[in-house]
């Protein structure tokens, strides 16, 4: 599996650190808290997740990828770098 | 069902072996039943026996969309073995040990259950500490656990790295008790011991939906066969948990990863028993056929594709190598993947659901195939009764809202660090 990091271009996902799901979104207080922490749609299908370029950039990116195929649809800074 | 011994083999061998009748019955769904286990793998083949055969319940249906033990049940590394740690697991994992030490006398069925023992290798002074640690919790629990220094281990397992400068090994924590058993052999057992109890074992039968009444309670499933009635519906759908249970509008605190296992061609016996890497994750028995069997991590990401990639290969390969030079001669026959029920605490989930009538077996991360039995039991348990089997009360739905996780490895919520 290779991701296309938009800083670095095409690299191997060995470079990359997985974190998951990046749907869920951290609520402020304690409501919501349980479904942000331990809740996941878990598609068979299309899913947009992090992942951390560790041995290269070190920046957070959104990859969307299909969990049946493996296959990359393409990749996003998290947010955009400070100009 | 005709019982299978020596004499009638003999008997059969007469016959050039052309009387066999078929091991269990291919059944058609019928209108309705009072319970319906929705998977026939292990796990819930075990269940519909268990049911029949503990409880005494006779209108049972095994529902699985493709072929029985063609999932995770074919796709394992066959481990059995009690080695944890925790109170919510230990009981259980034993009680599923004890089941497989009777499982072919009570099945009648040959599942090369092979007690050849589970060897944990430690590397060093505190691995050594934790290990003991474990093995007197295993004991507590009335299983068996030895720890061995490094001799003891070399005269198990000679042909081990022992003078590697980085991982050098101490000792082990062996439990003679584990060991492997045959995974398909598990899946027909159980399928022909529940067929002739009256289980119907229906395949090519995917479920598509669940039928509710105006309290929302499950009174039936909506099949690729049609439409089934149902008192009660148990999931045992591990790796497809979430996608099967988001058909009744559950969420999950469960994430489906790959799990990739590896075996060698045919050798003669090499490996005596299972044995694991404790500096990195190996580990290795060698199959009845002589193939040396390996796995390692999980790869990591969520998947449902049930192959994994080559980064995991590459790590799985150096974990072999550095414990075990000697597998570098063997060569590769075959990889696969399996979809692992990967929890949020890493341990499995066997409870009722917030729907009445639909109770849930699952989460069991890359650990199933040694549980199939209690888990089995357990789960007829919960389904008969209403109330958890007194091994698994720990297995609780609601444990992560209520702080009660079962956290085997201490990672936190990160179900790809279990």
């Amino acid at each position: 599996m290779r991701i296309p990091c938009p800083f670095c271009g095409e690299r191997d996902a060995q470079e990359f650190v997985y974190r998951g799901d990046a749907t869920p979104k951290r609520p402020d207080g304690e409501d919501g808290m349980f479904d942000y922490l331990y809740l996941r749609d878990n598609p068979a299908g299309p899913i947009r997740e992090h992942w951390y370029h560790a041995q290269g950039c070190r920046t957070w990116i959104v990859v969307t990828r299909d969990t049946r195929t493996h296959l990359i649809e393409g990749a996003t800074l998290v947010k955009e770098p400070p100009r | 069902m005709s019982r299978y011994s020596i004499l009638s083999v003999i008997a059969h061998a007469f016959h050039g072996h052309r009387g066999w009748a078929p091991v269990w019955r291919d059944a058609s769904p019928a209108d309705g039943y009072d319970i319906v286990i929705v998977g026939g793998g292990g796990h819930g083949l075990a269940t519909g026996y268990y049911l029949a055969r503990v409880h005494g319940i006779r209108k049972i249906a095994v529902l699985e969309k493709g072929w029985i033990g063609g999932g995770n049940a074919g796709r394992n590394t066959t481990i059995i073995r009690s080695n944890y740690l925790l109170p919510g697991n230990e009981a259980f994992y034993e009680w599923s040990m004890k089941l497989w030490e009777g499982l072919e006398q009570e099945l009648n069925y040959n599942a090369m259950v092979s007690q050849r023992g589970v060897l944990n290798l430690y590397h060093s002074d505190a691995q050594r500490d934790a290990f003991a640690r474990r093995g007197n919790a295993m004991r507590l629990h009335g299983a068996d656990a030895e720890l061995l220094d490094r001799d003891a281990v070399r005269k198990i397992a000679p042909f081990l790295n022992f003078d590697s400068a980085r991982f050098p090994i101490q000792g082990g924590l062996l439990q003679r008790r584990g060991g492997t058993a045959r995974h398909d052999a598990v899946v027909w057992g159980y399928a022909r011991a529940a067929s002739a109890l009256g289980v119907d074992i229906i395949q090519n039968c995917e479920v598509t939906g669940f039928e509710r009444d105006a309290s929302g309670a499950v009174t039936g499933v909506e099949t690729t066969r049609g439409r089934i009635g149902a008192g009660k519906i148990g999931l045992a759908v591990a790796g497809n948990t979430s996608r099967v249970a988001s058909l009744a509008g559950l969420r999950l605190p469960i994430e489906s990863h790959v799990l990739q296992a590896f075996v060698s061609e045919g050798l003669k016996p090499v490996i005596p028993g299972v044995i694991t890497f404790g500096a990195g994750h190996f580990y290795v028995s060698q199959s009845d056929k002589g193939g040396l069997v390996f796995g390692g991590d999980i790869d990591g990401y969520n998947s449902y594709a049930q192959r994994g990639n080559m980064p995991v290969v590459e790590d799985v390969c150096e974990g072999g190598m550095a414990i075990m030079p000697m597998i570098g001669r063997a060569r590769l026959l075959r990889s696969w993947g399996g979809i692992a029920d990967m929890s949020m605490d890493g341990s499995p989930i066997i409870d009722r659901t917030p729907v009445e009538g639909l109770y849930l077996n699952g989460g069991w991360c890359y650990g199933g195939f040694k549980a199939t039995s209690a888990s089995g039991w357990c789960f007829a348990h919960l389904l008969a009764t209403g109330r958890p089997h007194e091994t698994a009360t720990a297995f609780r739905l609601d444990r992560f809202a209520t702080g009660h996780l079962i956290d085997e490895k201490g990672q936190g919520a990160q179900p790809n660090l279990h």
